[in-house]
C-alpha cells in the first residue's frame, strides 16, 4: 500500500459515468472518501449505487470519468487492478463457492505458490489471527454451503481482509443478516475502522446509516443529490433526500371485524431427507382481513412453512385447508393448483423462486399466471396483452426504469421485489403469503409495499408475512407469531409486543 | 490353475488395453468440465488424433512423430472449442457436436486424398508403431502407462495445486473467480488445452498402439464412453477410472462372448453388454445410484455486461 498525504482521499470518483444500453444508470458522479472513516451510501432501488461500486471494484468499466485512489489515477480494468490496490468488495450477493471450504475460499486468488498445501496452511494461520484481531471467527474447514448466511458474510469479510485490502466496500451487507447477526457486523466494522480500515457501506437502513457511519452521500437516478456528515442529519432528512418527498413509515390501519378462516394448519409437520424436523406440530389460522406476521430467526422453519403452504414441498405430517380445501399428505397440493384456490406466494428468494433471470420483465409479470386467457390464446402467448399488463404493473408499483422488454436480471434488486409483490397482488389472492416483503427495498418502496399489503387486507385478503425485520412485523401485523426451532412458540399482540421481548422469545428463552 | 491364471490374465490385459483411450479421455474430459467447459466432442479430437497419428507414422516411419501429430490435431480442435465456447460464448454441446461431425468427415476426406485405400492408412509396422513393453502378450505400450499414471497426475493437479483450485472454481461460480481478480478465459483455455493434450494420446493409441492403422470411425463412441465414465465417477479422477475400467471389462468380455451359444440361453446379446456402460450412466443420473452433481457452471458460457 501506498502512503497516504494526509490531504489524499482514500478514493475519489471524477465525473464517473455508465450508461447499460438505453439505461443511464450513472450520471457523472465525484465523490470524495476520506482514509479511515465509514461512508455511507444510500439511494433509492436503482438509483445506481451497485453499480458506482463495480466500477470503482473494476467488474464494470465505465464509460468515462477517473478513479483515484490514495492521491494517484488509477485504471480499474479488472478487479485484479482494484485488488492491487488495497480495495477489496463484499458484494450484494455473495462471491463464495458453495462447494469449497471456508479455507478454500479464503486463498482463492491468493494462493501464494503453486501448491495449495504451503498457502493453506499460511492461510490457516492467517485465519487464526484474524479471528483474535477482529473477533471474526469461522470453522475454516467447514463448507460454505453448511454455513448460515451471517457465517458466509463473515467469510466474503475476511477474504477481503485476507488479502490485506485497506479499503472495505459492503454492498447492503445487512439485507440477509438477522438483527443479532447486524449488530455483530457493525461491531466488527467499528473495529476496522480503529484498524485504520477505511469502510464504504451501502445500505437502505437508515438506522445503520445513523449508528455507523462519519459521512453519508445520497445517491438518485444515477447521481449524488447530497453529501452531509451524520452528525448533522437526522432519518427524516435523508429519507426525503433519498426519495425527494416525504416519507412516513407509521401505518394507520383501521381495525377491521374478523372474517372468516381461510387457511388453517393442523400438526403440520415437515421432516427433511436427514431426518431433521423442521417443521413441529404448526397449528395456525389465517382470517380474512387480517395481517399475521410471523416472527424469527432466520432457519428456524419459516422459509419452510411457506413453502409448504404454498405447495412447493409436501408436508410430511398433518394437513391444512385453504379456502375450504384440504391439502394433506396424501393430497398434496402444487403451486398452480393453490394459485387456483386463491392464494398467492412472493417468495423469499425472488431471484430464484420468484422470477426466471433470463426472462423479460413482461414474462416475469405473468409467471404462473401464464395459461388461459388474458395472456395466452389458442395455445399462443398474446405478446401486446402481456407487454400491457406488464406495463401496467410497472405504472401501478412504480417499477424502474418502466421497460416491459429488459431482462428480469438486469433490474436493481428491489425492482425486481416490486415486479414479483406487483403480480402476486395484483391478481387479488384471497390468500397471501408474502416473504421478507421488503429485503432489500428502499423506504419509499417499503413505504408503498406496506400500504398495498395494507389495503389487501382491507380489502378482505388474508395476509402471512414472515420477515426478520421486527419494525416490519410490529407496524404491519394484527397479530405476531414467533417461531423457533420449527415451532410456534408464541403469538403476542403487536401493541403489547416490544422489541427485547419478541427477541427473547425469538432465541428460544421463553414461551408466552 | 495354471490355464484360469492365464484366462484372467488375458483378460485383465485385455481390460486395460480397451480402458487405455476411455481412461485417457476421460481424464481429459475431466480437466474440461471441471472447468466448467462441457465437452461433447471428445470423440471427434480422439478420431482426428488417430487419424493424423497413423498417417505421420506412416509417412516419417516414426511412432513419436505420430505421438506428436496426435497431440497437435488434437489440441486444434480444442482451440477452436475454446474458441467457440470461451471466446465467443457458443453453446458448448452444438460446439463438441460440430467438432464431432468435422472430424468425422475430415478424416476420411484427407484419408482417401492422402492415401487412396478408402479412408484407411496403409497398415503399420515395426517403429511405425508403438510396442509392448515388457509384455508382449499383454499390449503393454507406453500410452498404457501414460493412461495409468494420469489418473493420480489428474487427481493430484485437481485437488492439490493452485491451479487446480481456480480450475474447480471457475466451473463452479465463474463469477467469484472474476471478482477475485483472476481471468475466466485464460483458466478455461488452460482446461480445455490439457483436455486436448489427453485427448490427443487417447487417439494415437488407437491407430498406433491398439491397431495398426487407421480406419473410418474407428473411435466407434469410445469419446462418449468416456464421457459417461465421467459422470458415473462423479466428476472425481479416481471413480472415473474405476468406471473406465467396469466399461472396459464390459467390452472384454464382449468380445469373449462373440458368437458363443450358452446352453438354454442361446446366442449371448454381446449388444447389450456393449450397450451397458450407457444404461449404468442412465441408471446413476435418475438417481438409482447414487447422485452425480456436475459443475455448477459447466455448460454455461460465462458472460458479464462491460
Ligand atoms: N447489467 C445491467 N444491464 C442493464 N441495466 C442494468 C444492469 N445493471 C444495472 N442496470 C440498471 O442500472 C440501474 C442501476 O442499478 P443498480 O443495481 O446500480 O441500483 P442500486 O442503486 O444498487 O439499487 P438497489 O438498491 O435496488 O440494489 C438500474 O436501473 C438497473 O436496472
Ligand atoms: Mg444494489
Amino acid at each position: 500500500m501506498q502512503a497516504l498525504t494526509p490531504a489524499a482521499a482514500a478514493i475519489e470518483l471524477r465525473g464517473i459515468d455508465k450508461s447499460f444500453g438505453v439505461v443511464h444508470a450513472v450520471r457523472g458522479v465525484s465523490l470524495r472518501i476520506e482514509p479511515g472513516t465509514i461512508t455511507g451510501i444510500i439511494g433509492e432501488n436503482g438509483a445506481g449505487k451497485s453499480t458506482l461500486m463495480s466500477i470503482l471494484y473494476g467488474l464494470y468499466r465505465a464509460d468515462s470519468g477517473e478513479i483515484w485512489v490514495g492521491g494517484q489515477p488509477v485504471e480499474m480494468a479488472s478487479p485484479r487492478d482494484a485488488i492491487a490496490q488495497g480495495i477489496g468488495m463484499v458484494h450484494q450477493h455473495f462471491m463464495l463457492i458453495d462447494t469449497f471450504t471456508v479455507l478454500e475460499n479464503l486463498i482463492l486468488g491468493a494462493e501464494g505458490g503453486p501448491l495449495l498445501a504451503g498457502g493453506l496452511a499460511a492461510a490457516r494461520a492467517e485465519l487464526a489471527r484474524l479471528a483474535r484481531d477482529y473477533g471474526l471467527s469461522v470453522d475454516p474447514d467447514a463448507r460454505v454451503a453448511d454455513l448460515s448466511v451471517g457465517e458466509q458474510q463473515r467469510v466474503e469479510i475476511l477474504k477481503v481482509l485476507f488479502r490485506g485490502a485497506r479499503i472495505l466496500i459492503l454492498d447492503e451487507p445487512s439485507a440477509v443478516l438477522t438483527p443479532q447477526e447486524t449488530d455483530r457486523l457493525f461491531d466488527i466494522l467499528r473495529t476496522l475502522k480503529e484498524r485504520g480500515v477505511t469502510v464504504v457501506l451501502i445500505t437502505h437502513k437508515l438506522r445503520e446509516i445513523m449508528a455507523a457511519t462519519d459521512r453519508v452521500h445520497v445517491m438518485r437516478q444515477g447521481q449524488i443529490v447530497a453529501e452531509r456528515r451524520t452528525v448533522d442529519t437526522g432519518s427524516e432528512e435523508l429519507a426525503e433526500l433519498m426519495v425527494g418527498r416525504k416519507v412516513r413509515l407509521d401505518l394507520d390501519k383501521v381495525p377491521v371485524g374478523q372474517g372468516e378462516i381461510l387457511l388453517r394448519t393442523e400438526h403440520l409437520s415437515l421432516v427433511d431427507d436427514r431426518g431433521v424436523r423442521l417443521l413441529d406440530d404448526i397449528g395456525i389460522e389465517l382470517r380474512a382481513g387480517e395481517i399475521v406476521g410471523i416472527a424469527g430467526v432466520t432457519g428456524n422453519g419459516q422459509s419452510e412453512l411457506l413453502q409448504v403452504l404454498a405447495g412447493i414441498r409436501a408436508p410430511s405430517a398433518g394437513r391444512f385447508t385453504v379456502c375450504g380445501h384440504a391439502i394433506d399428505t396424501g393430497h398434496p397440493g402444487d403451486p398452480a393448483r393453490m394459485r387456483e384456490l386463491g392464494l398467492a406466494h412472493v417468495p423469499e428468494d425472488r431471484l430464484r423462486q420468484g422470477m426466471v433471470a433470463a426472462f423479460q420483465a413482461s414474462e416475469t409479470s405473468i409467471l404462473g399466471y401464464q395459461d388461459g386467457p388474458p395472456f395466452t390464446r389458442n395455445y399462443l402467448l398474446d405478446g401486446p396483452a402481456v407487454g400491457a399488463h406488464c406495463a401496467e404493473l410497472m405504472e401501478r408499483f412504480d417499477v424502474r426504469p418502466r421497460s416491459p422488454g429488459l431482462r428480469s436480471s438486469h433490474f436493481s434488486g428491489g425492482n425486481q421485489q416490486k415486479l414479483v409483490l406487483a403480480r402476486e397482488i395484483a391478481r387479488r389472492p384471497r390468500v397471501l403469503l408474502v416473504g421478507q416483503p421488503t429485503r432489500g427495498v428502499d423506504i419509499g418502496a417499503i413505504e408503498f409495499i406496506h400500504r398495498e399489503l395494507v389495503k389487501a387486507r382491507d380489502s378482505g385478503c388474508a395476509v402471512l408475512v414472515v420477515s426478520v425485520e421486527l419494525d416490519e412485523i410490529l407496524s404491519l401485523a394484527d397479530r405476531i407469531l414467533v417461531m423457533f426451532a420449527g415451532r410456534i412458540v408464541g403469538e403476542v399482540e403487536p401493541r403489547r409486543a416490544d422489541e427485547r421481548t419478541l427477541g427473547l422469545m425469538m432465541a428460544g428463552a421463553q414461551a408466552a | 490353475m495354471d490355464e484360469a491364471f492365464s484366462f484372467v490374465f488375458l483378460m485383465l490385459a485385455s481390460t486395460l488395453r480397451v480402458a487405455t483411450p476411455l481412461v485417457l479421455c476421460a481424464m481429459g474430459g475431466l480437466f474440461s468440465e471441471k472447468g466448467g467447459i462441457v465437452d461433447v466432442g471428445l470423440e471427434g479430437k480422439m478420431l482426428m488424433a488417430a487419424f493424423f497419428a497413423a498417417a505421420t507414422a506412416s509417412v516419417t516411419g516414426s511412432a513419436w512423430a505420430g505421438v506428436a501429430a496426435a497431440v497437435i490435431a488434437a489440441e486444434a480442435l480444442a482451440l477452436l472449442h475454446g474458441l467457440a465456447c470461451i471466446t465467443y460464448r457458443g453453446n458448448q454441446v452444438v460446439s463438441g457436436v460440430a467438432i464431432n461431425i468435422l472430424a468425422a468427415g475430415l478424416t476420411v476426406v484427407l484419408g482417401t486424398a492422402w492415401f487412396a485405400r478408402g479412408g484407411q492408412t496403409p497398415p503399420l509396422v515395426g517403429d511405425q508403431r508403438l510396442m509392448p513393453l515388457f509384455l508382449p502378450e499383454a499390449g503393454d505400450n507406453v500410452l498404457v502407462y501414460a493412461a495409468l499414471l494420469s489418473v493420480p497426475v489428474t487427481w493430484w493437479i485437481v485437488a492439490r495445486t493452485r491451479f487446480g483450485l481456480r480450475l474447480r472454481a471457475v466451473g463452479e461460480m465463474p463469477l467469484a473467480v472474476d471478482a477475485a481478480g483472476l481471468s475466466v478465459a485464460w483458466l478455461r483455455y488452460r482446461a480445455v488445452l490439457l483436455c486436448g493434450l489427453l485427448a490427443g494420446l487417447a487417439g494415437a493409441y488407437l491407430s498406433i498402439g491398439q491397431n495398426a492403422g487407421f480406419s473410418r470411425d474407428m473411435t466407434a463412441g469410445q469419446g462418449f464412453i468416456a464421457l459417461a465414465a465421467i459422470i458415473f465417477g462423479k466428476w472425481r479422477a479416481w471413480p472415473a477410472l474405476g468406471a473406465c475400467l467396469i466399461f472396459g471389462l464390459l467390452d472384454a468380455v464382449a468380445i469373449r462372448l462373440q458368437g458363443v451359444r450358452l446352453p438354454g440361453l442361446g446366442e449371448v446379446p454381446v449388444q447389450l453388454i456393449q450397450a451397458m456402460p450407457y444404461l449404468l450412466t442412465m441408471f446413476l443420473l435418475a438417481g438409482f445410484i447414487g447422485r452425480a452433481v456436475a459443475p455448477k457452471a459447466a455448460g454455461v458460457p460465462y458472460e458479464k455486461e462491460r
